[in-house]
């Protein structure tokens, strides 16, 4: 197995566009502090504090821009973007495959960049743009390029990486990593396609990047 | 693509996915996306204990927390009058007792499910799951099948096999025996396992799951709970991905089902990551001794294979891991053995090219290791073994095109440049390595129906409980009813997926296409008969009484032989004042298949460049030629070899479940740690399809084509790392720490 590249799940090495770094940070270090707590730390807390860490659950509310529309939402902390999407919002185009950031499936973009969903809490995503695969052609009628692509080359055969994949190949060209297969290789080698459906995938992204089409 | 090959769509064009579009957008709905009205959230707590008894169950603390609705477990819940009945094993698929879900203290492998929290949402579901406190009176385990050989067993449904002399290897001039390993496998479709049920009724129930075969999947149901077929509805029109893994009912059905009968709503359940590694079957490991003896001009004598593969302590799975090795070569003499060893793991399941792509990684290394022997051509050595007729039966072979596999193969490969010497060929730093290997696979058929409805706006609807996991069903079956009643593919629907449709097979075995296609086939057939019969009969029609010789059957319409006047198919129906026109078809395989031996071939030819200090392996270049029958669709059917060799990657270089044996426990239970191919791992690949029909298997002259491509695929990576290194791998997957 190849090394997979880790850029997808903060965009890449640039900072986010409209975060202040105080902000980017603060929600970097609550992510590790939550990542590195083991399990029977959080517990005697639980046991400790009793009512009170239930009342870290409590829904708080947040406005996120989803394809292009504004939502007033009210979250539990604890509720990661993908589950926000599939299981509140009922946008179930985006995918759930491992839930821990290794395969990809659940790619959508914030403000243009790709992002795992699965490790993104829903509440970090306040005043952010968020464009899942229902919202990435223009308008409900249209495919995008990538899409008419996938299915020209037949890019997908069960098609649930298949929304992941395609959100990742749009970011793959906005990042300027796609000017050849090999760098396409690399720089999709963190969605996982179970079908092998690998080498259309490429032959997709290839003919959408030499077409030209705005993506 | 010329876009005129894409829009007719007859049998064999490269149509694109008539499903595409719903998958492209994201609006496929898969198991786990059925958001009804009420719908509950189901989370498993699993054992931390391989084997022994529950001592006590505390679900106080999940009960308390906030959204909780109820905790399953096997101290309440609702009975399964199928659990208690026992098995009957003139029925069931696999030989023992099925695994009950929280039917008793029990635990028989690590993981395993012991309680159901439901709540109103997912987190509050995970979090309560987390709550229910177990303590267990542990008994001592066995997970590792290599100190374990002792307790071997032979199957009560056994795969023995022999013909002539046993071990007539020994006496050959030239001979090897070998042992061969290979591991686990996980499938790890990129959807994990999940079901939503709904009691409709007492007696009555919906599941939307993630199936291989609807009807079977019913039928399990109907017999766990006592329910009549009505009552049981299977839903599962899309599938993640499921390579075997979800062939059987697995306990996140049963969990749904008895959460949903608990709580009174709708439950989902979808498995965790790390859950799929144990509760939806594995490729068993393997541990196969092979004995090849030959003339010194390589005429095989005598083949002895004898396997072993793991199982559970109360299911005996066998596959079909000596069967490539009875067929593919011609031997007077040979003797198979296979046996179980039973192990506190759960039950394996079968996984794509089940047994024959470990089998065939022993035979065809073993056949490799035998050309070095001999200082023959690998490619010769196969050639001169050539089987005219299955040796197994004597059956004349009802198609066999693996000659034309081998020559096209090699020579699109360039197999005669290879220079045989081991570590004689370079590519700058790097290690030159080429191998190649055969493969057989059952080509079968089974019963399968189909229903046709013309509807009065000319769109034909049919329908079978089908399954399309991803090779193309969808789009296949829309071309054979499209190409059998000459309508355009805009004008025909397929729907599978629901086990309300009329009966098909389960889509595993590579036999959809064969069983399900035929179905399609001859229902589009009865059906023209019916249309003809409406446009002829009918005072008043452009074709009254018009002899059946002169009629056609194109554009949507009757016509009659050489003019332009006919009737369309929606104006037999106004004219004879029929809003819809119905008919349902089984179709099966006659008496002349029995005469026959029915198989898919393939050839595969493969370079790997293997680093000579970190032994890192890469394989660069892939040639697969493969003789399927009649290719339904080119471009669905090249994805399916590309898919295959995906998987042979997998498994030659990467793919491990690996237990750690003191706590029974698998160690890389994720998608970071179980490695699988990833997009750079992808080798230039090139798919040479035969495409010649099959006489005997189906009227469309399919055979099937969805596992044939893995079937020696690893041994031929292993044998072009022989080629490269001159060191033999005989465990898989062969990583760079075997090698260095």
């Amino acid at each position: 197995m190849k090394h997979r590249t880790f850029s997808v799940l903060f965009g890449n090495e640039q900072e986010p566009p409209h975060t202040a770094r105080r902000d980017f940070l603060k929600q970097s270090s609550l992510l590790t502090a939550l990542a590195l707590a083991p399990s029977s730390v959080v517990q005697a807390a639980e046991t400790v504090f009793g009512g009170r860490a239930s009342s870290a659950a409590e829904p708080i509310p947040v406005v996120i821009e989803i394809n292009g529309t504004s939502r007033s939402l009210s979250v539990e902390p604890r509720v990661t973007l993908l589950d926000l999407l599939r299981e509140q919002l009922d946008m179930t185009g985006t995918k759930k495959g491992c839930d821990y950031g290794q395969c990809g499936a659940c790619t959508v973009h914030v403000d243009g960049q790709r992002v795992l969903a699965c490790l993104s809490l829903a509440v970090m995503m306040q005043g952010r743009q968020v464009t899942t695969i229902e919202g990435l052609a223009e308008n409900p009628e249209q495919l995008h390029p990538m899409q008419e692509a996938f299915i020209r080359h037949d890019g997908f055969q069960c098609g649930y990486c298949t929304p992941g994949q395609i959100m990742s190949a749009v970011g793959c060209i906005r990042e300027g990593h796609a000017d050849s297969a090999a760098e396409i290789r690399e720089y999709m080698s963190g969605n996982l396609c179970r079908c092998g459906a690998y080498s259309n995938i490429i032959a997709a992204i290839e003919e959408v990047k030499k077409g030209g089409a705005k993506v | 693509m010329e876009e005129s090959a894409v829009k007719t769509g007859q049998i064999g064009d490269p149509l694109n996915r008539v499903d595409g579009r719903l998958k492209v957008t994201g609006g496929a709905r898969y198991a786990a996306e059925y958001n009804l009205p009420g719908i509950t959230f189901g989370v498993l707590t699993t054992s931390t204990i391989t084997k022994g008894r529950i001592r006590a169950i505390d679900t106080k603390a999940a009960e308390k927390a906030p959204g909780v609705l109820a905790v399953v477990t096997h101290k309440n819940s609702p009975k399964v009058p199928g659990y208690e009945a026992g098995t009957d094993n003139a029925q069931s698929r696999v030989h023992g007792q099925e695994f009950r879900v929280f039917y008793d203290d029990r635990i028989y492998y690590n993981n395993q499910p012991v309680a159901l929290v439901i709540a109103d949402t997912l987190e509050r579901a995970t979090y309560a799951a987390s709550l229910v406190s177990v303590t267990y009176n542990e008994d001592k385990h066995q997970t590792n099948i290599k100190t374990q050989t002792e307790k071997a067993f032979k199957p009560e449904r056994p795969e023995d096999y022999a013909r002539g002399e046993a071990d007539a290897y020994k006496t050959a001039p030239v001979r090897i025996e070998r042992e061969y390993h290979t591991p686990i496998h996980v499938h790890n479709p990129m959807e994990p396992h999940a079901a939503t049920a709904v009691w409709e009724a007492d007696d009555k129930v919906i599941i939307y799951n993630k199936a291989q075969g609807v009807k079977l999947a019913q039928k399990d149901i109907m017999k766990s709970f006592d329910l009549k077929e009505e009552n049981v509805r299977v839903h599962s029109p899309f599938v993640g991905g499921a390579f075997g893994s979800s062939s059987r009912i697995w306990p996140q059905e049963m969990a749904a089902i008895l959460g949903a009968k608990k709580v009174g709503r709708p439950v989902k359940v979808v498995l965790k990551r790390d859950q799929v590694f144990n509760m939806v079957g594995y490729r068993p490991r393997s541990i196969q001794k092979v004995g090849l003896g030959a003339t010194a001009d390589g005429k095989l004598i005598g083949v002895t294979h004898e396997a072993m593969g793991l199982t559970s302590t109360y299911e005996q799975f066998t596959e079909r891991i000596v069967h490539p090795t009875k067929s593919l070569y011609r031997s007077p003499n040979l003797n198979a053995v296979y046996k179980l060893v039973p192990l506190d793991l759960s039950t394996p399941c079968w996984t794509r090219g089940p047994g024959e792509s470990s089998g065939s990684f022993a035979l065809e290394s073993a056949m490799d290791e035998l050309a070095y022997a001999l200082n023959m051509d690998p490619l010769a050595l196969r050639l001169k073994n050539f089987a005219d007729k299955d040796p197994e039966n004597d059956k004349p072979w009802s198609s066999n095109y693996l000659r034309a596999c081998y020559e096209r193969g090699a020579e699109r490969f360039g197999w005669s440049k290879r220079n045989p010497k081991p570590r004689s060929m370079r590519s700058g730093d790097m290690l030159v390595g080429m191998g190649m290997s055969a493969g057989i696979y059952k080509a079968e058929r089974t019963t399968a129906s189909a229903r046709a409805k013309l509807r009065s706006d000319g769109l034909l609807v049919v329908q079978s409980a089908a399954a399309d996991v991803g090779p193309g069903t969808y789009t296949i079956m829309t071309q054979i009813a499209a190409d059998t009643m000459g309508l355009d593919v805009s004008k025909v629907r397929f729907e599978l997926g629901d086990s309300s449709f009329p009966q098909a097979p389960p889509q595993y075995g590579s036999h959809t296409t064969a069983s399900v296609g035929s179905a399609v086939h001859d229902v589009c057939v009865a059906l023209k008969q019916r249309l003809q019969e409406l446009a002829v009969n009918k005072q008043g029609s452009a074709l009254y009484q018009a002899s059946a010789d002169d009629l056609v059957f194109a554009d949507n319409a009757i016509r009659l032989k050489g003019r332009s006047n006919g009737l369309s198919y929606t104006e037999i129906l106004k004219l004879n004042n029929l809003p819809e026109l119905e008919v349902t078809k089984e179709s099966k395989s006659g008496p002349e298949k029995e005469k026959f031996s029915t198989k898919s071939f393939c050839a595969t030819f493969i370079e790997v460049h293997v680093h000579p200090v970190t032994g890192m392996v890469q394989v660069r270049r892939v040639v697969s030629a493969v003789d399927a029958g009649r290719i339904m669709n080119l471009k669905t059917a090249r994805s399916q070899i590309l898919s295959s060799t995906i998987w042979g990657i997998g498994m030659a270089l990467m793919e491990e479940g690996v237990i750690d044996h003191r706590f029974g426990r698998y160690m890389n239970k994720d998608l970071a740690e179980y490695h699988v191919p990833v997009c750079a791992d992808t080798p230039d690949m090139d798919v040479i399809l035969i495409d010649k029909p099959d006489p005997i298997v189906s009227p469309t002259g399919a055979k099937g084509i969805g596992e044939i491509g893995m079937v020696g695929f690893a041994a031929a990576v292993a044998n072009a790392v022989f080629h490269a290194t001159g060191k033999r791998i005989r465990e898989l997957p062969i990583t760079p720490d075997k090698l260095v």
